[in-house]
């Protein structure tokens, strides 16, 4: 290994020679909610924190589902999936006129391609209420992370359970994910550099829509 | 004159250019001290105000996000203390994390400075580019980079950087250096931003307003063909996770996801520092990071990866764990402390000292409070009359940096403790300074009554001096040093001791100054 990693780690075990240990990390802040993973209290939450994000949300019945999809997809004349998505979702996508593109790991798409397709449909890992976050965790339907970032809309599909209240909660449940990669989304993209006014919308997608189904 | 500061000091790389103070340039030391620097500053009407705008619009949404966390102090405890364990145990959570980033594809590097890490980088963005690729690499916002002056060594070598920050953009169209940690382009307003868009950028729309929206959107068109098409792109971390070798990405615009999905070959330049040792103290940083920074409860965008995902994103990941300075300051308890930092700029924006002077008076890529405790650490000090020596003076220690800090660095504390070291670095000194001079004149007036009696009288002298105006605007040098940059007020017409002896009759009852009998 290089010479500097050496001369580095020399510097610092000198750096550090006689520092007493550490005491113990004091974990006193709240690690659970109020209110259950799912429960109606942090749903209202979760759609409070969107809404404040300038986020299209619904909630909505299971059954209500599929037109919920065929209508957030009118506005896109292209829609890219993963090709692990739930059978329901590309039912309910494959409902609306919108024309349907699969993004395979095999063959996957190139950003060129992607910066074509007008929208992309997605589930998600987790969902954070008190922050408004949604994590994708490449899991299941979430597909390679570029498809979620290049189409200007992105529309998530989340089930009411996989909404927990807290941040702690939250990280517990991913790290489950192992070391795939993660993407927290809070609203659609946005920046606050001139005058520290907030603009949604710079080089992610500019519309985000969450579908909760209870 | 080479005074030691008590600050570690530490060798430079040779070859450099030098500054006109005869110190090398370098992103970490201005040209000229904080208060020269500062008086020019604060003469900007237009900065003042664009910094004054900007700085309440951040203190009031961070106080209104942190506020609706009950548990806020608990996590500010928990995250000093995450931050001073892995101070303690630097070593094996920097091999740890080298060992899982490795065994998931991505390759370590070790850079001891600034010199060192900019040509490792250089190297490999040549490496990545195939003949017939543009000669470029796009970034995402990176104080370490800035650090070791990155974009600058890579345009030497005909490498074209590409800041997609949109406030880097404004500032590295503008030829500009950034003035804050978070929004570097705090100092610049719209229209300002307006026109370095139009001079400088090829494809901005003619009709193009000053309205922000339309400003951004210019910026997404600019930058869109540039995200699409990059091999290489160049990133900073805001945190790295020891136990499973995660690189973590706080961002809000989406250039950040970009640049870590879209190129081919990513590079990432971290300070040593910057480790947590498990994945679950995500869960304390992810809360304070961005309510202290910009305010929000969570950012819109966190990027995390680790080492190579096959398949997704880029196929070769390097990560160089720059040093520069890092290991000095670690050995000492001030420096230490500073290296506590998150970067997220809380203490800038509560500092008044900054909120007047802006970011560019102090001379360093860290400005604000915390910079002027970690750049003196970074740089080590080189007698008075380096500019880097001034910093810890750039405050009126009023404590609002302490109480913003999310990992409650004790800012005003090492500032004092800065300070300390100056002075007690001249008293050996056999010519003594003017404030030690100052100091012992006073002493020997002070300790008898008679003089002090001489000396008030010569106060009077002072009145006429005033004048009209009431104040003394200057005087003849030594005196000078405290008049240039501030108003004497005028002497009172009577001292405390005169009034007493006027109302309570003789010199006899008056009690004696310095209670030297007479």
């Amino acid at each position: 290994m290089s010479r500097s990693r050496t001369a580095m780690l020399q510097r610092i075990r000198e750096a550090i020679a006689g520092t007493p240990e550490p005491a113990p990390v004091p974990r006193d802040y709240r690690h659970t909610g109020d209110h259950p993973p799912g429960s109606p209290a942090v749903v209202e939450l979760l759609v409070d924190r969107l809404v404040d994000y300038r986020a299209d949300v619904r909630v909505l019945a299971p059954d209500e589902l599929p037109a919920a999809v065929a209508d957030a997809l009118r506005p896109s004349g292209s829609v890219v999936l993963a090709d692990d998505a739930p059978a329901e979702l590309v039912d309910a996508a494959s409902a609306s006129t919108t024309q349907l593109i699969v993004d395979r790991r095999s063959a996957p798409l190139s950003a060129a391609d992607l910066d074509h397709i007008d929208a992309v449909l997605t589930t998600a890992a987790v969902a954070i209420a008190v922050t408004g976050t949604i994590v994708l965790n490449a899991g299941p339907g979430q597909g390679r992370r570029a498809i979620t970032l290049v189409p200007d809309r992105h529309l998530v599909v989340l089930r009411a359970d996989q909404i927990v209240e807290t941040v702690p909660e939250a990280i517990a449940r991913l790290e489950e994910s192992d070391t795939r990669p993660l993407t927290m989304i809070s609203g659609p993209s946005a920046t606050s550099d001139i005058e520290l006014s907030r603009v949604e919308g710079v080089h992610g997608p500019r519309t985000l829509i969450v579908l909760i189904v209870r | 004159m080479t005074t030691f500061l008590g600050i570690p000091r530490r060798s430079r790389p040779s070859g450099h250019g030098m500054g006109h103070n005869g110190l090398p340039d370098s992103p970490l030391r201005g040209h000229t001290s904080f208060p020269d620097a500062a008086r020019s500053a604060v003469g900007n009407t237009q900065l003042r105000r664009n910094l004054g705008n900007a700085t309440a619009t951040i203190r009031a949404k961070r106080a209104a996000v942190v506020g609706e966390l009950d548990d806020w102090e608990a996590l500010r405890d928990a995250g000093s203390a995450v931050k001073q364990q892995v101070m303690a145990r630097l070593p094996e959570l920097l091999e740890q994390l080298e060992a899982q980033v490795t065994a998931r594809g991505g390759v370590v590097h070790w850079a001891a400075d600034a010199d060192e890490a900019n040509r490792i980088v250089a190297g490999l963005v040549e490496n990545s580019l195939q003949p017939g690729d543009a000669r470029e690499a796009v970034k995402v916002k990176s104080m370490a980079t800035q650090e070791i002056g990155l974009n600058e060594y890579l345009e030497e070598r005909g490498i074209e950087a590409f800041e997609t920050d949109l406030a880097e953009l404004i500032v590295q169209l503008g030829g500009d250096t950034p003035s804050h940690i978070l929004v570097p382009a705090i100092h610049r307003n719209r229209s300002e931003i307006r026109e370095i868009f139009l001079r400088e950028m090829p494809d901005a729309p003619a009709d193009l307003s000053d309205e922000p929206r339309r400003l951004a959107m210019a910026a997404r068109e600019h930058l869109r063909r540039k995200f699409l098409s990059a091999k290489v792109a160049i990133s900073g971390a805001n945190f790295a996770i020891a136990e499973t070798g995660t690189l973590a990405v706080v961002e809000s615009e989406g250039n950040g996801r970009m640049c870590l999905t879209l190129p081919e070959t990513l590079i990432t330049v971290m300070g040593i520092e910057k480790l947590l040792p498990t994945f679950a103290d995500l869960e304390v940083f992810l809360q304070l990071l961005p309510r202290s920074s910009t305010g929000e409860r969570m950012n819109p965008y966190t990027s995390l990866w680790t080492g190579v995902t096959p398949g997704d994103g880029p196929q070769n990941f390097h990560l160089v764990l720059l040093d520069n300075g890092r290991t000095n300051a670690l050995a000492d308890e001030v420096g230490r402390a500073a290296l506590h930092c998150i970067r997220c700029s809380a203490c800038l924006n509560v500092c008044p000292v900054y909120e007047r002077a802006g970011g560019h008076a102090y001379g360093s890529v860290y400005p604000g409070p915390i910079g002027a405790v970690l750049t003196p650490q970074l740089t080590g000090i080189d007698g008075h009359d380096d500019p880097n020596a001034s910093l810890p003076y750039a405050s009126s220690l009023c404590g609002a940096c302490f109480d913003a800090c999310p990992v409650k660095i004790d800012i005003p504390s090492l500032l004092v403790e800065l300070r300390g070291r100056v002075v007690d670095a001249d008293r050996d000194r056999t010519i003594p300074g003017g404030w030690d001079a100052a100091m012992r004149a006073a002493s020997w007036v002070m300790s008898s009554g008679k003089r002090f009696t001489a000396a008030e009288k010569a106060m009077k002298a002072g009145r006429v001096l005033a004048g009209k105006k009431h104040k003394i605007s200057s005087l003849p040098p030594p005196l000078s040093a405290w008049t240039t940059s501030r108003d004497l007020p005028e002497p009172p017409r009577q001292t405390f001791h005169q009034r007493w002896r006027a109302e309570h009759g003789s010199s006899d009852d008056a009690p004696a100054p310095g209670g030297e009998p007479r």
